[in-house]
């Protein structure tokens, strides 16, 4: 579906997307990872022919997004980061324009309309002004409107940013079930439970470079191992994990020790470190993502 | 990186964008006609009945009909200005409108120039709005008047596009009032409207006939609406023309140096 081979994108002196190569295939949901100015949504822009690449290559549907921008985004569908419906327009209205930037014919936009109005639950609203939506309703109404052209990609940036757990799940629900339907996905996030539960395989960025690709349950166990012990710390803690030859990584005040068997390692750490605290849980995307992107803060 | 004159590839998918103006303003008609309605009695009233009644006539021309086609003049430099100022910048910026378009097979030269075709469409409304008031008080001479009609399209893609040079460039929605109060309002007052250029200093009428857009279309509308048509009429279109054409590509090309990054 896409193929990136060393793709760039730089704004001056600033390189947003580094020489990045990732191929999407037919049927995949796709994710990008990474802290805020890893270079994802400009990689969405490319992707969608709306912003042009600096250098590499790139095909989606084989084609040149530089030479052939129409007939790509004609079968792409975009979920922006930003909410740009049309305040000027109704739901329906939305999705009737909409369908004309397609030039699909009135008739089959009102019953793709109905189709996607159904889809993501808003019927009820069809004939309601946009500022009368709530976020969560916005953004259901955004993924409608990417989907009026029956995509055979959809392309798709924090597509739950600022939802609540009801309506997250509705998206996450409907995503799976477009993938069954024979849709590709691309995405990016950053929230790690989505990426978890959604991606068939991910990339994680960070600096405008890909810095690991994979399934997210390899790349969890390879980074992560199966499991985490938390202790809380403290110098005792330090110290005794030291002596054992114990490798631990320092998150504010807790420590965190990767493992293949929590128990052992707890019972371990229970009769020799004697910590205040302590919980095992299994190990997670987010460790992957922040020991390799950091702790520190991003703008 | 396209400079300011390159050919834009526009296809017959700017009409969508056209169509959508339309369908919003479609909406809200009444709210929309209104103004054209007032604007053509006060004016006519105020200056042409009010100061008329002093200054009599111009060059043989009783007062209130030199000024009714500068009212239409005004009124297509005025709506095509601020539609694709104010109104373009709050879709561009404020309902990012023009992002929502440009994920779809429309490109940015479509959206520009279905822009630009909307604010002239908009004076030909106001035109023909107008045109039907000032003809009432029998000020207008038909059916000669009537071709001010399709010139309005080209007056008002002219000032479109104009506008748009300027919303392509302008770092906020506030720094729009310079163009609008520093060259847009002064020029409904000296290009020929209200009082003959010959009134001015010769140096300001070569500099108007050159440089203000408004000049051409008030000379040509008088032409119709007396009429008086002269041969010069030739050189105000060749004129309005070549600036058109002008303006329509650099401000979608400014435009596209602006969204497209």
């Amino acid at each position: 579906m896409i193929t990136a081979r060393n793709l760039t994108k730089s704004y001056g002196t600033v390189t947003a997307v580094d020489g990045i190569s990732f191929s999407v295939e037919k049927g995949e949901i796709f994710g990008f990872l990474g802290p805020n100015g890893a270079g994802k949504t400009t990689t969405m822009k490319i992707i969608q022919c709306v912003s042009p690449r600096s250098g590499g290559t790139l095909s989606v549907f084989d084609l040149d997004p530089d030479e052939h921008p129409a007939e790509i985004k004609r079968r792409i569908g975009v979920v922006p980061q930003e909410t740009n419906l049309d305040p000027d327009f109704t739901c329906e209205g939305n999705l009737m324009t909409y369908a004309r930037y397609f030039d699909i014919p009135v008739d089959s936009a009102k019953k793709r309309v109905d189709e996607l109005l159904a889809f993501v639950q808003l019927e009820e609203k069809r004939n309601v002004a946009i500022e009368k939506l709530s976020g969560g309703m916005k953004r259901r109404l955004i993924l409608a409107r990417a989907l009026i052209n029956s995509p055979e990609l959809l392309v798709l940036d924090e597509p739950t940013i600022g939802l609540d757990p009801q309506a997250r799940h509705l998206v996450w629900e409907r995503l799976k079930m477009l993938q069954a339907q024979g849709s590709t996905i691309v995405l990016t996030t950053h929230y790690l439970d989505e990426a978890a539960r959604l991606c068939d395989r991910l990339v994680i960025m960070d600096n405008g470079k890909i810095l690991e690709e994979g399934v997210p349950a390899d790349m969890v166990r390879h980074h992560a191992g199966e499991e985490i012990v938390e202790v809380e710390r403290s110098d005792e803690v330090l110290a005794c994990l030291e002596e054992m030859g114990i490798r631990f990584e320092i998150a504010a005040d807790t420590v965190l020790v990767s493992t293949s068997d929590a128990p052992a390692l707890a019972r371990t750490l229970l009769e020799r470190c004697r910590p205040k605290k302590m919980l095992t849980r299994p190990a997670t995307l987010e460790d992957v993502f922040l020991k390799l992107t950091g702790r520190g803060l991003r703008d | 990186m396209t400079g300011f004159f390159s050919v834009p590839r526009i296809t017959s998918r700017a009409w969508h964008v056209w169509r959508r103006n339309l369908l919003v303003f479609v909406k809200t008609w009444q709210v929309n006609f209104f103004p054209p309605f007032v604007e053509a009695f006060l004016y006519l009233i105020a200056i042409g009945v009010g100061i008329g009644t002093y200054v009599k006539e111009i060059d043989g021309i009783p007062y209130v009909n030199y000024i009714a086609p500068a009212i239409l003049a005004i009124a297509v430099m005025n709506s095509a200005f601020f539609e694709c100022t104010y109104g373009s910048y709050v879709r561009m910026y404020y309902q990012k409108a023009f992002d929502a378009m440009i994920a779809t097979p429309l490109s940015i030269e479509d959206v520009i120039a279905g822009e630009l075709l909307w604010g002239a469409t908009k004076s030909v409304m106001y035109v023909v709005i107008m045109l039907f008031v000032l003809s009432l008080f029998g000020v207008m001479a038909f059916p000669t008047s009537l071709l001010i009609i399709p010139v309005a399209f080209l007056g008002g893609l002219l000032f479109a596009a104009l506008a748009m040079c300027f919303t392509s460039i302008t770092p906020s929605i506030d720094a729009l009032n310079y163009p609008s109060f520093l060259f847009i309002t002064p020029m409904s007052l000296f290009a020929g409207t209200f009082f003959p250029l010959a009134l001015l200093p010769p140096a300001f009428g070569y500099v108007a006939l050159t440089i203000l857009p408004l000049t051409h279309v008030v000379a040509v509308f008088r032409m119709f609406s007396l009429p008086a048509i002269s041969w010069t009429i030739g050189l105000h279109f060749i004129w309005m023309g070549a600036v058109t054409i002008i303006l329509c590509v650099s401000a979608i090309n400014l435009m596209k140096r602006r969204l497209i990054v």
